[in-house]
């Protein structure tokens, strides 16, 4: 036989974590509003992913729970994370190499000697 | 924190030691399931970061007709009803099955709240014909392929309308078996599974609102 152990979480918590997702979303669309260049994403993924963590922790216990829940949800940001980068680093890149480097890869390998390598995204 | 021994409990199942075990087995499966989810989503958060910064003016001209009041309230709605899902959950762990009940509807009223709103917003863009692909006939927006803008659009808002939909069937069922006594203090998984894959819908519409409504 073994003891069952379930964390109850105070009511008081939960209204505290959803005033603070409240406040927050207030927050991102007042900031939203003011310039602040090649930040504006930064900073709007930078609230949202802590209201999502405030909802992962506390709305759906992987604060108090087996922390194998945890590593699970990381497991999948992770992969999320590897996909989004590097598709990121393929696009955004592609046609700056070719620009910077073409003469020389083209004088360096023949496997790049094709007539005019027209590869890069649509920008 | 509460201790308590639990022996041959009837909603155990043979294969499982105890109570304990079938729970964190239950948790466990939910959880990979959750993470497929997030997964499938992946694949739309990708093509966004692609297609934004390809036509990141574009991206910031079509998002202007998105409405931002209605996209905040619907941000707020989708919060409301994540709290009053964890506050089902924790009535049914004290064992107040009436606040349960309460708590689901209330959650179900929010959800529905959020399908109206989104409706009222998709009547507006299917009127304008800001639609994706070959049903784009709108002419106001500055750039180059305004019409794959609203293709991300109605693809991220529509799979997560779906999820929405798939939750509130998810509550209903999870709320008729509260009323038909299903669950005690003792065993209350499936009602906490449902509030996973709810909290879960909540998460991923966090991360649609800044992306979609708030560009620039």
């Amino acid at each position: 036989m073994k003891k069952e152990h379930v964390h109850i979480t105070p009511v008081k918590t939960y209204l505290a974590v959803a005033a603070a997702l409240i406040t927050m979303t207030g927050l991102t669309v007042a900031i939203s509003f003011i310039d602040l260049g090649p930040f504006n994403i930064t900073v709007a993924l930078l609230i949202a992913s802590v209201k999502a963590l405030l909802v992962a922790f506390f709305f759906m216990h992987l604060f108090w729970d087996n922390k194998l829940y945890l590593i699970l949800f990381a497991s999948g940001l992770l992969f999320l994370t590897i996909f989004l980068t590097l598709t990121m680093f393929d696009t955004e890149t592609r046609g700056s190499v070719d620009r910077q480097t073409k003469e020389r890869i083209n004088k360096e390998s023949f496997i790049y000697q094709t007539p005019d390598p027209e590869v890069g995204g649509a920008k | 924190m509460e201790s308590i021994t639990v022996s041959n409990a009837p909603h155990v199942e043979a294969h499982f030691t105890d109570a304990e075990q079938q729970r964190e087995s239950a948790k466990m499966g939910m959880w990979i399931f959750l993470v497929t989810e997030i997964l499938l989503f992946s694949g739309l958060f990708v093509a966004y970061g692609i297609f934004r910064a390809w036509y990141p003016d574009m991206f910031y001209n079509a998002h202007k007709f998105l409405d931002v009041s209605m996209g905040t309230l619907n941000t707020i709605v989708l919060i409301t009803s994540s709290l009053t899902m964890a506050l089902a959950i924790r009535s049914m762990q004290v064992n107040k099955k009436n606040e349960t009940i309460i708590f689901l509807i209330l959650t179900l009223i929010f959800a529905l709240v959020f399908l109206i709103v989104k409706y009222f917003e998709y009547h507006h863009k299917i009127e304008l014909g800001q639609l994706p692909g070959k049903l784009y006939t709108f002419k106001g927006v500055q750039g180059d392929n305004p019409h794959i803008f609203f293709g991300v659009y109605f693809a991220m808002t529509g799979l997560h309308a779906v999820h929405v939909i798939i939750g509130m069937t998810v509550i209903i069922w999870a709320l008729t078996r509260t009323v038909k006594n299903h669950f005690s203090d003792q065993y209350y998984t499936p009602l906490e599974m449902t509030g996973l894959y709810w909290h879960l819908v909540d998460m991923i519409w966090i991360f649609l609102f800044p992306l979609l409504y708030l560009i620039g």
